[in-house]
This record gives structure tokens, C-alpha cells and sequence, in this order.
């Protein structure tokens, strides 16, 4: 079974968010593959170590620095990459995004037991794209997994997902797809050997031509959604206190919660 | 001229500096504490391949370059600096010199279980009577048939409790002073080879310091690096390698001290507001971060120019000199920004501070340091 985890270029976590023409300041930021797809890259790598799978495709859409991310992917163990990459897909939207998948997975014609994500990615948030892939192959899928059994003889696997309160145990046919989350495995250090090896590893860079798309299908004007502006949440006021005798300061709360923020 | 890591060196670097914040840090007091590195920091760099970063990979070594290597030393020096000294001084100052000088035997047997961490190697030349005057060592070698018998006393030995290959320098002709010095791999279980006293030291007390006895200790001959003479050279290549190592090991000391103080400045309130806000704290932070950039761009030259090929030692001797004196400075002012607290164990500046202070000395004192610098560039 070959299976393919997508993987997003997104900045580090400690990267001070800065806007600039009501758009991101990209100019200082680092970027990092996606912490959450660094699961699905080791749920998948796992899997093939367990001689369950037997190739590991990571697949990024995104500018020329998607490719570190997708290198870092192959650090971690996937065996090949594919990278799209075009001018006209910057402004698409998570639905065109989706769309831009599928279509390199039919061209990359891999036969695909298994399609991995991460659950959301860290920079924009939405959770769409998984789901959205899903629903345009027609493929089952369990979200925000903790938990992963694959049976490839059988054609079926079993993913448990965190909810409130409890467990949901999903058993799907194969081909399915899965999100991953914290909590499913601990992604291990990529071995220097390792990232030598990555260099080797080959990248398979696909154009919207080569995917048999036009710019109108794709970017803003593909979009069904388009970011208007960004805005920095607004800085933390400074909590109130409350002083006095116990008395006092017990009925000043309750007026507080009743009457101002209203939940008594 | 490109000041920017390749995508390999930059992945290697990322990836040490996570594993030196997640693994190193939280470990590092405790370790200093009990004074040793910990099984399982050895198991992880053995698996990630950091004790063999530049040997090539039919020896079993990554098959990176001396940048990336250096990069490694600074980034587990700024989690845990008796960690870094480890991979240097293993590196550095035994992997090297027998990937230079071995025969292939001696790299098939001894280079390959070092460069995959399978075994730890320690460099034992300084003894109680030489220190920076190491043609006045008093350790012998003399041959015998097939072997080498040893005798002498070794101190001072980096990683001499871990190791089980050791490179020992012993006097093979006392009467050719330098010419007579011969180097000599020797194993753990070498009958006459035993380990001594370990030192309880000021600082990397986690990095083990031991006392090596030869006693009529009989080695295959075999395991004489190079040639019979040339131990003092071999030394040399040593040395100039291994200041790169400990100038690496300076930064990333003071790399460490000096975000502590960053941190420390900022949530420390006094007189109403975070202590960042005054000039005093403002321009001791901007020192820091300037002198820890210019010695960081020191020892990547002087990594590169090994890399390439060109002649290093100048460089070498120069990173290492302004390196610990930088590591020095920069921990005694990440103190003074956290006042009372910077001396207690509470905070971990102080244990910065003790660590800095080796690097001043080990494989060449600042003052050994500057004799090379003057003297390469009055000479001709």
C-alpha cells in the first residue's frame, strides 16, 4: 500500500506576527513544515517501518519554500515528494487548494491506500482542506485522530478520535483519510544521516500546466472565499480587581457576572 | 560572499537546537548536579548521528561538513555545555586525527564504532608536569616485539570515564623532544590501562575529567597513529581542529546566558515596569548580542575554511581566544541582569557562568592562543 501525506510551509511558532499593507510582513519570518502534518509524516513513516506500507508520497502546493518543508518530510522518512508550484495559485482559497491536490494526485497517478494531513495548519487555521479533499474523492475520513490501526490486506482501518467526553472509534474501507493530531505518536528528530539521505530523495515539481489548469480555475479568481484584511487581536486589558471585606467583595462578583457579562 | 547555511546545514542546526531545548535543558542542572551525562543523551546522539558529522559515510559518519559540525557543537553547548564538549572532544580530538592519520585497519576497527557513537574516545596528553608544554610529557612507550609498552600517568582527561578508545601521546624517543612523541590508540580493556581519580571541577561538572594509569600497559603495534615521531603533529592537527569545537561550545554558553537575560529582562519588574525598559539593561543586552554574533561568525570562518581545505589554525586560534572570552563576559553580565537571583541556583546563568570559565583554558589557554596568533603573523 502506498499512502501520501500533505504537507504546508507555515511560519515557526515563535514567529512575532507583523502586518504590512494590511497584509503579512512575510520578511522576517521562518518557516517550518506544519507541526501538525510532522504527525501524519511519522503516523505514515511508522506505517511503512511496520511493513504495512511500502512508499511514502509527501505532497506540498505552495511558493519555492514549500520545498524545505517538504525536504524536512523526507528527513523524517517519506521516500519521494511532489511539489506544486505556480505563480497564479497565490490568493487561492482552501477550496481551490483541495481542487489543486486531487488533480496532482491523479497526475502523480499514485495508487494511494491512505491520504494523511495534518488536522489544521498553523498559519491559516480553517481545517478545510482535509475534509474538502475528502469529499471530492468521495473517501471516508476521521478527523483529529489519536489513534491508528491499518489493516492493507483487509482494506480497512480503525481510527480513534478524541470528543468531548470520550473516544469515537471510525472503521473505514480504504482508500480513507485521516487528520492528525497531538497525542497520535511523537515525531522523532530527523537523523543527520537522514537528512543527507533527503537530498537524494527525488522532488517532482508540477506547474498548474502540467496539472492541465488555468490560471482562471485557480488563485483569487478560482476562490470562493478571499481574505480581505488582517487585523492583530486586540492587546489583553488589564483584569479588574476586586477589594474589600469577603462580604463585599462576594456581592460585588455576583453583580459582575449578572448584570455585566450576563452569565447568571 | 554568502553568510547563509545550506538547506542540509539549516536543517541540522533546527533540528539540535529542538532536541537541545527538549532533551538538554530541562536535563542540564540535574546532570550538573550529579556530574554526568545521562545514558539516554548518549543513546539519542548516537542515533542521530552526531558523533561522526563529518566522517564520510562508508566510515559510518553522516558524511556532513565542518560547518555543520560546529553548528552541532554550539546548539547542545547552549542546551547542556558538558554535552557539548562530549561530541567536540570525541570529534575533534580523536575521530579527526584517525580519520587523517589511521590506516584503513584502524578506520574499519576503531573510526567506524566511533563515528556511530557505538563507543565514546577521550584524548589523553595532558599530564600533572605538562599542560600547555606538552613536549615535557613523561609518559613512555617502548616497543616490544609486536607491541608497545606504556607507562605514565595521564589527568585532565575529557570524557576518560565514558571512553572506551583512548588517542594517548607518549614519548617514544625523550632525546628528539617533539620528534619523539608518538600517538597510540588504545583500548579500554588493554591489559596495564586502568582510570583513576575523577575531578570534581568548577564547571561542565557533567563531562567527566579523569586520571588515565599506564602500567606497563601493552598495546598491539598496530595502533600506533601514523608514524613513530609524529605525535606531536598529530597533536597540532588536533588542536587546531578542536579550538573550533570549544570556540563553538563558548557561543553557545554564552547563547544560552544571554537569552536567559532577555528573558529575565523582560518580566522582571522594578520601579514599575520591566526592567528591559531601562537603558542600563537595554545596552548590556545589545553588547551580549553583538559580541556573541561576531564570535559565532569567527568560528563558522574558521569551520569553513577547515572545510575547504585552506589553512585554518590562525582562524582557529583567534575564534577560540575572543569565543571564551565572550562566553566569559557575556555569562558574568547575564547575572548581573538577574541581580540577586542570577546567583542562585534558581536560575541557570550561574551555571553558565561556572561553565564559561573552562573554555578560557582547555586546548589551549587564551595565552597559548595568543602566542599562535603573534607568532603566525610576525613570522617570514
Amino acid at each position: 500500500m502506498k499512502v501520501v501525506v500533505f504537507c504546508k510551509s507555515v511560519p515557526d511558532t515563535e514567529t512575532r506576527v507583523r502586518l504590512k499593507d494590511n497584509r503579512l510582513d512575510k520578511s522576517e519570518i521562518k518557516y517550518i513544515l506544519n507541526p501538525y502534518d510532522e504527525f501524519a509524516v511519522e503516523e505514515a513513516v511508522r506505517m511503512k517501518e511496520a511493513g504495512k506500507v511500502d512508499e511514502v508520497v509527501a505532497v506540498s502546493m505552495g511558493p519555492e519554500r514549500a520545498r524545505e518543508a517538504l525536504r524536512s518530510a523526507l528527513a523524517i522518512g517519506a521516500d519521494r515528494a511532489i511539489l506544486i508550484k505556480d505563480d497564479a495559485l497565490d490568493g487561492s482559497d482552501t477550496y481551490v487548494t483541495a481542487k489543486v491536490l486531487v488533480k496532482a494526485l491523479e497526475k502523480d497517478g499514485v495508487e494511494y491506500g491512505m491520504l494523511l494531513f495534518g488536522q489544521q495548519a498553523i498559519d491559516g487555521d480553517t481545517w478545510h482542506v482535509p475534509g474538502q479533499v475528502a469529499e471530492m474523492l468521495g473517501l471516508p475520513q476521521a478527523g483529529s485522530i489519536i489513534k491508528l490501526e491499518v489493516d492493507p490486506d483487509a482494506g480497512k482501518a480503525v481510527a480513534n478520535r478524541l470528543v468531548e467526553g470520550g473516544e469515537e472509534v471510525h472503521e473505514m474501507a480504504l482508500p480513507c483519510v485521516v487528520t492528525c493530531r497531538k497525542g497520535l505518536n511523537e515525531p522523532r528528530y530527523p537523523s543527520l544521516p537522514n537528512i543527507m539521505k533527503a537530498k537524494r530523495k527525488p522532488v517532482q515539481d508540477y506547474s498548474l500546466a502540467d496539472l492541465g489548469l488555468s490560471p482562471e480555475e485557480v488563485g483569487r479568481a478560482g476562490s470562493f472565499t478571499e481574505v480581505l484584511s488582517y487585523s492583530l487581536p486586540p492587546k489583553k486589558e488589564a483584569g479588574r480587581k476586586v477589594e474589600g471585606e469577603p462580604e463585599e467583595v462576594v456581592q460585588e462578583l455576583v453583580k459582575f457576572l449578572k448584570d455585566e457579562i450576563k452569565v447568571l | 560572499m554568502r553568510f547563509e547555511f545550506t538547506e542540509e546545514q539549516r536543517m541540522v542546526r533546527d533540528m539540535v537546537r529542538r532536541l537541545a531545548d527538549e532533551e538538554l535543558k530541562p536535563r542540564a542542572a540535574e546532570m550538573d548536579k550529579k556530574g554526568e551525562i545521562f545514558p539516554e543523551i548518549y543513546q539519542q546522539l548516537a542515533e542521530l548521528g552526531l558523533f561522526g558529522v563529518y566522517v564520510p559515510e562508508e566510515y559510518g559518519g553522516a558524511g556532513m561538513d565542518v560547518v555543520s559540525y560546529a553548528t552541532v557543537v554550539e546548539e547542545l553547548s547552549r542546551g547542556c555545555a558538558s554535552t557539548g564538549i562530549l561530541v567536540s572532544a570525541h570529534t575533534s580530538l580523536v575521530v579527526d586525527p584517525i580519520l587523517h592519520y589511521g590506516t584503513e585497519e584502524q578506520k574499519q576497527k576503531f573510526l567506524m564504532p566511533l563515528a556511530k557513537g557505538e563507543k565514546i574516545a577521550a584524548h589523553a596528553m595532558t599530564e600533572p608536569g605538562a599542560g600547555t608544554d606538552v613536549v615535557s610529557i613523561a609518559t613512555t612507550a617502548k616497543r616490544d616485539g609486536d607491541h608497545y609498552i606504556l607507562n605514565g600517568t595521564k589527568h585532565f582527561i575529557t570524557n576518560g570515564k565514558e571512553a572506551s578508545i583512548y588517542l594517548v601521546f607518549a614519548m617514544t624517543d625523550k632525546e628528539k623532544r617533539h620528534k619523539g612523541m608518538s600517538a597510540f590508540i588504545v583500548e579500554k580493556d588493554a591489559p596495564g590501562f586502568s582510570i583513576g581519580k575523577l575531578e570534581h571541577k568548577l564547571g561542565i561538572r557533567a563531562s567527566s575529567t579523569a586520571e588515565l594509569i599506564f602500567e606497563n600497559c601493552r598495546i598491539p603495534a598496530e595502533n600506533l597513529l601514523g608514524e613513530e615521531g609524529q605525535g606531536f603533529y598529530i597533536a597540532m592537527h588536533c588542536y587546531d581542529g578542536g579550538r573550533i569545537g570549544v570556540a563553538a561550545q563558548a557561543v553557545g554558553i554564552a547563547q544560552a546566558a544571554y537569552e536567559e537575560a532577555v528573558e529575565f529582562a523582560k518580566t522582571r519588574v522594578q520601579f514599575g515596569q520591566p526592567i528591559a525598559n531601562f537603558q542600563a539593561i537595554q545596552f548590556k543586552l545589545a553588547d551580549m548580542a553583538t559580541m556573541i554574533e561576531a564570535a559565532r561568525l569567527l568560528y563558522l570562518k574558521a569551520a569553513w575554511l577547515k572545510q575547504e581545505g585552506k589553512p585554518y589554525y590562525q582562524l582557529s586560534a583567534m575564534a577560540k581566544l575572543f569565543a571564551s572570552d565572550v562566553a566569559m563576559r557575556v555569562t558574568r553580565e547575564a547575572i548581573q541582569v538577574h541581580g540577586g537571583y542570577g546567583f542562585t541556583e534558581e536560575y541557570p546563568v550561574e551555571r553558565h557562568y561556572r561553565d564559561a570559565k573552562i573554555t578560557e583554558i582547555y586546548e589551549g589557554t587564551s595565552e597559548a592562543q595568543r602566542l599562535t596568533i603573534a607568532r603566525n603573523l610576525l613570522k617570514g
